[in-house]
C-alpha cells in the first residue's frame, strides 16, 4: 500500500510541474486567445539561455535576469511579428502560427547554444528524504513548493490587481476592452512576458530533473491533456488537470507498463483526455460557450 | 365548413424553452396554414429566432411540441427537419464562405442526391446525369432570384444584401415546404428591402411555399404577410390578421407604441 | 495574348465543371503527363529518381491526403505520420503473410487499413470540435507508433521493428529499379489524384466545404455530419497510407516506425500550409518546396565564403527559414502558393495588358 502510495505522491509532485508548464498556456490562451505551440519552445531557449550564461561563469542571479529580460524580449517581437497581424484569424491559423514560430525558436536556441544536453544544478541534492515510511524526492518536493508558490502569486495577480482585471478583460471581449480604454498590445507583452516567467522557471525545474536538451519541447506537449481536462481558460484547471496527468500517468506506468509494455507514458495522458473530452466537452472548469445562430 | 378548410402545415402547441434557468419561450402556441406567410413580430429578445431555431431543431424544447405536416416531435435534429422539407435562413448569415454562389446553392440540395460518393468519385453510373440535373435545378433559383451575374464569385466577396439572397436561394433550392426566415431585410435600404419582399412573395404566391418570416419593418409585414403572430418576453400576446393585430391593445402597449 | 479564354464557350454542363476551362491548360497538363511518363523514365538519373521525384511525389500524395480532411473537410490533423506508418506496416505484413497477393492489392489493403484506424480516432470529431481534435490525432500520432515498436508482431519479428520493401513486382514487370520505382509511384499517384479531384468536386467535396466553412448551417440544411466527417478521415487515411508504403518501399527501402513520427506530420501539414489549403495543386508545390529547399539551401551555403555557415548549422538554419517562412506564408498569402500561381495565371490571361 505504501508503495502505491509513493508512486502517486511522486506523480502528484510530477503534476505540479505539469501545471506550472500549464499555466504558462493559460495565460496566452486567455489573453490571446490562442494555444501558443511554441511555449515548448520558449522554455527550452530561456532555460538553454540560463545554463549557456551558467557555464560560461555568470553568476545565477545575474543568469536569471538575463535570461528573463531575453523572454521578455522575445515576447514583445512575437507580438508585434506574428500576433498583429494575424489578430482576426482563426484558432486554426493562430495555432499554425505558433507551430512555425516553435520552429524559428528552437532553430534559433540551437544555432546559439548548439545541441548537446547541458546539465543544470540548481543546488537541490536529490536524496531520498523518508516520509511516512515512503521515499520522496527531495528535489521533487522542492520543485512542488516552488510551483505552489508562483501559482499562488500568479492566482494572486489575476484576481486581486488591477493588471489581473485588465487581462481578465481583455481574455473575455478584447474589442469591448479596447473601448474602455485597455492598452491591448501592453496587456499582451505583460501576458507573455509572465508566461516567459513562468516558462523559465519551469524549464528550470524540468531542466535540473531532465537535463536541459530538446526533448523538454516534448515534455510541455504533454500540457494539452493537462488543459483539456482543466480547461484552457482557468488556472486552477490547470493545477487540476496537471495533478491529474502527473498521477494518472505515473500510475499507469508502474502499474499497467509491466502488463502492456513501456512506454506507456507517451501516450497516456492523451488517450485519458481523449476519453476526458469524449464526456466533458469543455474540461473541468472551462466555460461552455452556447452557440448563437 | 369541413374541419380542414385550410390545412395546418404546421402546428406549435405549448412549446417551453430555457437555457440554463433563463427561459427564452413560454408555452406558446399557435398555427401556420398551408400556402401563408405568417410573420413573427416582436421587442428584441422576444424568443423569435429561438422560436425559428426550435422550429428547425437547432434548440430542443423542454416542454409542447410540435406538429409539421404529419410528423409531431418536441426533440428533433436539424438534419430530419430538413428531411421532412423545411428550410431556412439565418439572421447572421450562414453561407459558407469559402465556396461561390453557385456551390453554396449546390449544397441546398444535397438531399435530393441519389448516387453515392463513390459513384461520384470514379464518375460512373447516375453521377454524371445527376450532376446535370442538380446544376439545372440550381440555375432555375439562380435565375429567380436574379443571381446570375454572381454565380462564380466567392461568397465572402459579396455585398450583405447579395449574401442574404443567397442564403434565400439556398434555402430555396431544397424545394421546401415550410420556409423560414429570420429578418431577411434585416440591413437593407428601401429598395432592397422591396425587391426582397418582392422575392419572397413570389417564392410564396409562384412555388406555394409556406413563409414564416420574422421582421421589424412594420411596413413589410403589414403589406406582405397573411398572418401575424406577436411575442414579447417570450410570450405570445397576438395572433391573427395583420389588421386584427394592429389594433389589438396589448399589442399596441408593447410594440408598436401610439399615435399622437 | 496566348493565354487567352476568347473564343472558348462551354455548351454543356460537363464543359462547365472541367476543371482546366481553358484549352491551353489542358494541352498543357497532357504534355506534362507526357513528359511525366514517357521522357522523364527514358532521359532521368537515378540519382534525380530516388532523392527528388519519388519523395517529391509521394510527399504530394501524402499532402492531399492531409489536405482532404484539413483543408476541405476542415479537421485539424497531427495525426498523418501515424497513419501513413500503418499504411506501411500493414502492405508490409499482407505482402509478407500472405503468399501471392498481387502488390497493388497489397497497397490498396494497406490503404484501407489506414483507413479503419483513421475513422476509429476521427470518431470523438462526432462531439468535439476544432481545435480539441487535435488530442485525439496527437493520441493516434503517439499510440500508433508506440504499438509499432513495442509489438514487434507488426514487423516480422525483426528485433529493432524495421521492416524493408518486398521485392516490387506488377504483372511480372520487375520495379525494383530507380525507374522502375519512379513509374510505379507515378502512375499511383495519378490515378489517385484524379480520383481525388473527382471527389472534391462532387457533392461530397462540397459536403466536407460546408462542414468546414459552418457545420451548424451544415445540418440545417440536411448534411449527415457524421457520414460527412468519418467519410473525410477514412479516404483521407487512405491516401495517406498509400502514401506512407509508397514512402517506405519506393524511396527509402527500410522503414521504422521512428520515421513516421510528430515531425513528420508536421511536415505533411507544413506541406499543405505552403502549398495551399483546400486546393490539389497545392499539394505539388508544396511537397517540391519541401523536397527541394534543403538541397537549395545547402547548395547556396556551399557558395558563401568557407566557415561562415558551419555545415552543422545548416539543419538549424533551414528550421528557422522554415517557421519563418510558415509563419509569413499564415500572414501575406494564406491560401499558400496555389492561390500565388492563380494569380499569376490571372496576370499571364491578360498579357500583354496589365489589368
Amino acid at each position: 500500500m505504501e508503495f502505491f502510495f509513493e508512486v502517486l505522491i511522486g506523480g502528484l509532485l510530477a503534476g505540479v510541474m505539469y501545471a506550472l508548464v500549464a499555466i504558462g498556456f493559460v495565460l496566452i490562451y486567455k489573453a490571446s486567445g490562442v494555444f501558443n505551440f511554441a511555449q515548448g519552445a520558449m522554455v527550452l531557449f530561456s532555460a538553454l539561455t540560463f545554463v549557456s550564461l551558467l557555464e560560461r561563469g555568470v553568476p545565477f542571479w545575474l543568469a536569471f535576469v538575463i535570461s528573463l529580460a531575453a523572454m521578455a524580449l522575445m515576447a514583445v517581437l512575437v507580438e508585434r511579428v506574428v500576433l498583429r497581424p494575424l489578430v482576426n484569424r482563426s484558432p486554426i491559423t493562430l495555432f499554425m502560427a505558433t507551430l512555425g514560430l516553435s520552429y524559428v525558436i528552437e532553430g534559433f536556441a540551437q544555432v546559439l547554444w548548439g545541441a548537446q544536453v547541458h546539465g543544470l544544478e540548481l543546488g537541490i541534492s536529490d536524496e531520498p528524504l523518508e516520509l511516512g515510511g515512503m521515499l520522496l524526492s527531495q528535489f521533487d518536493i522542492f520543485a512542488a513548493l516552488t510551483a505552489a508558490s508562483l501559482v499562488l502569486l500568479l492566482s494572486w495577480l489575476f484576481n486581486k490587481t488591477r493588471l489581473g482585471l485588465a487581462l481578465r478583460a481583455v481574455a473575455d471581449d478584447p474589442l469591448a476592452a479596447l473601448a474602455v480604454g485597455i492598452r491591448l498590445q501592453r496587456v499582451w507583452v505583460v501576458v507573455w512576458t509572465v508566461a516567459g516567467f513562468v516558462g523559465l522557471v519551469a524549464g528550470l525545474l524540468w531542466g535540473a530533473r531532465l537535463g536541459v536538451q530538446f526533448s523538454l519541447s516534448l515534455v510541455v506537449l504533454k500540457a494539452l491533456p493537462v488543459l483539456i481536462i482543466g480547461g484552457f481558460t482557468s488556472i486552477s484547471g490547470a493545477i487540476v488537470g496537471g495533478l491529474i496527468i502527473g498521477a494518472s500517468e505515473k500510475l499507469a506506468e508502474v502499474y499497467l507498463g509491466p502488463i502492456i509494455g513501456s512506454g506507456i507514458e507517451n501516450w497516456f495522458p492523451y488517450v485519458l483526455a481523449l476519453l476526458f473530452l469524449l464526456v466533458r466537452p469543455a474540461g473541468l472548469f472551462g466555460e461552455r460557450a452556447i452557440e448563437r445562430v | 365548413m369541413t374541419q380542414t378548410a385550410a390545412t395546418h402545415l404546421l402546428e406549435l402547441n405549448n412549446i417551453s424553452l430555457s437555457f440554463k434557468g433563463v427561459k427564452a419561450i413560454t408555452d406558446i402556441s399557435f398555427r401556420v396554414t398551408e400556402g401563408e406567410i405568417c410573420a413573427l413580430i416582436g421587442p428584441n429578445g422576444a424568443g423569435k429566432s429561438s422560436l425559428l431555431n426550435v422550429i428547425s431543431g437547432v434548440y430542443q424544447a423542454q416542454e409542447g411540441h410540435i406538429r409539421f405536416d404529419r410528423h409531431q416531435r418536441r426533440r428533433q435534429r436539424a438534419h430530419d427537419a430538413a428531411v421532412q422539407g423545411i428550410a431556412r435562413t439565418f439572421q447572421n448569415i450562414a453561407l459558407f464562405k469559402g465556396m461561390s454562389v453557385l456551390d453554396n446553392v449546390l449544397t441546398g440540395r444535397n438531399l435530393k442526391r441519389r448516387s453515392s460518393w463513390i459513384e461520384q468519385a470514379l464518375g460512373i453510373g447516375r453521377a454524371r446525369a445527376e450532376d446535370d440535373r442538380q446544376r439545372e435545378a440550381a440555375e432555375r433559383v439562380i435565375e429567380f432570384l436574379h443571381l446570375q451575374p454572381w454565380r462564380d464569385v466567392p461568397v465572402g466577396k459579396l455585398p450583405y444584401g447579395l449574401q442574404k439572397r443567397v442564403e434565400l436561394a439556398r434555402a430555396l433550392a431544397a424545394e421546401p415546404r415550410l420556409l423560414l426566415l429570420d429578418e431577411p431585410m434585416a440591413g437593407m435600404n428601401a429598395e432592397e428591402k422591396q425587391q426582397m419582399s418582392r422575392f419572397i412573395v413570389d417564392i410564396n404566391r409562384e412555388l406555394g411555399t409556406t413563409v414564416v418570416l420574422i421582421e421589424h419593418d412594420i411596413g413589410v409585414v403589414m403589406g406582405i404577410s397573411d398572418h401575424v403572430v406577436v411575442l414579447d418576453y417570450g410570450r405570445k400576446i397576438g395572433d391573427g390578421s395583420p389588421e386584427a393585430v394592429r389594433q389589438d391593445p396589448e399589442v399596441i402597449s408593447a410594440y408598436l407604441g401610439t399615435r399622437h | 495574348m496566348f493565354y487567352r479564354e476568347a473564343g472558348q464557350f462551354s455548351t454543356q454542363y460537363a464543359q462547365d465543371r472541367r476543371v482546366f476551362a481553358l484549352r491551353q491548360d489542358r494541352h498543357g497538363l497532357a504534355a506534362l503527363l507526357l513528359v511525366a511518363f514517357v521522357v522523364v523514365p527514358w532521359l532521368g538519373n537515378d540519382y534525380w529518381f530516388s532523392a527528388i521525384l519519388i519523395p517529391f511525389l509521394v510527399l504530394s500524395l501524402a499532402g492531399l491526403g492531409l489536405n482532404l480532411l484539413t483543408g476541405y473537410a476542415g479537421q485539424l490533423s497531427l495525426g498523418s505520420a501515424a497513419l501513413m506508418a500503418v499504411g506501411a506496416f500493414a502492405t508490409y505484413n499482407f505482402e509478407v503473410r500472405v503468399a501471392g497477393l498481387p502488390l497493388l492489392l497489397s497497397i490498396a489493403l494497406g490503404g484501407l487499413s489506414a483507413a479503419l484506424v483513421a475513422v476509429l480516432f476521427g470518431l470523438p470529431s462526432l462531439r468535439i470540435k476544432g481545435f480539441y481534435l487535435l488530442v485525439s490525432t496527437l493520441a493516434a500520432q503517439f499510440f500508433v507508433t508506440w504499438a509499432l515498436t513495442r509489438f514487434n508482431w507488426f514487423s516480422n519479428h525483426s528485433a529493432s521493428g524495421v521492416i524493408s520493401a518486398p521485392p516490387l513486382e506488377v504483372l511480372g514487370l520487375n520495379l525494383d529499379a530507380p525507374a522502375g520505382r519512379y513509374l510505379l509511384t507515378l502512375t499511383i499517384v495519378v490515378v489517385l489524384f484524379w480520383l481525388g479531384k473527382n471527389l472534391v468536386r462532387s457533392e461530397l467535396g462540397r459536403n466536407w466545404m460546408a462542414v468546414r466553412d459552418m457545420d451548424t448551417a451544415a445540418a440545417v440544411i440536411g448534411i449527415e455530419l457524421a457520414k460527412t466527417k468519418l467519410l473525410a478521415f477514412a479516404i483521407s487515411g487512405f491516401y495517406l497510407g498509400i502514401a506512407g508504403a509508397l514512402w517506405a518501399f519506393a524511396y527509402l527501402g527500410t522503414v521504422e516506425p521512428h520515421g513516421f513520427d510528430l515531425n513528420r506530420s508536421f511536415q505533411i501539414l507544413f506541406i499543405i500550409i505552403i502549398g495551399g489549403l483546400g486546393s490539389l495543386l497545392g499539394n505539388f508545390l508544396g511537397a517540391a518546396f519541401i523536397v527541394l529547399f534543403p538541397v537549395l539551401l545547402s547548395n547556396l551555403v556551399a557558395l558563401l565564403p568557407g566557415g561562415l555557415v558551419d555545415a552543422g548549422q545548416v539543419e538549424n538554419l533551414q528550421k528557422m527559414i522554415f517557421g519563418a517562412l510558415i509563419i509569413l506564408f499564415l500572414i501575406k498569402e494564406p491560401e499558400g502558393l496555389a492561390r500565388l500561381w492563380q494569380r499569376f495565371r490571372q496576370r499571364a490571361r491578360l498579357w500583354p495588358l496589365r489589368y
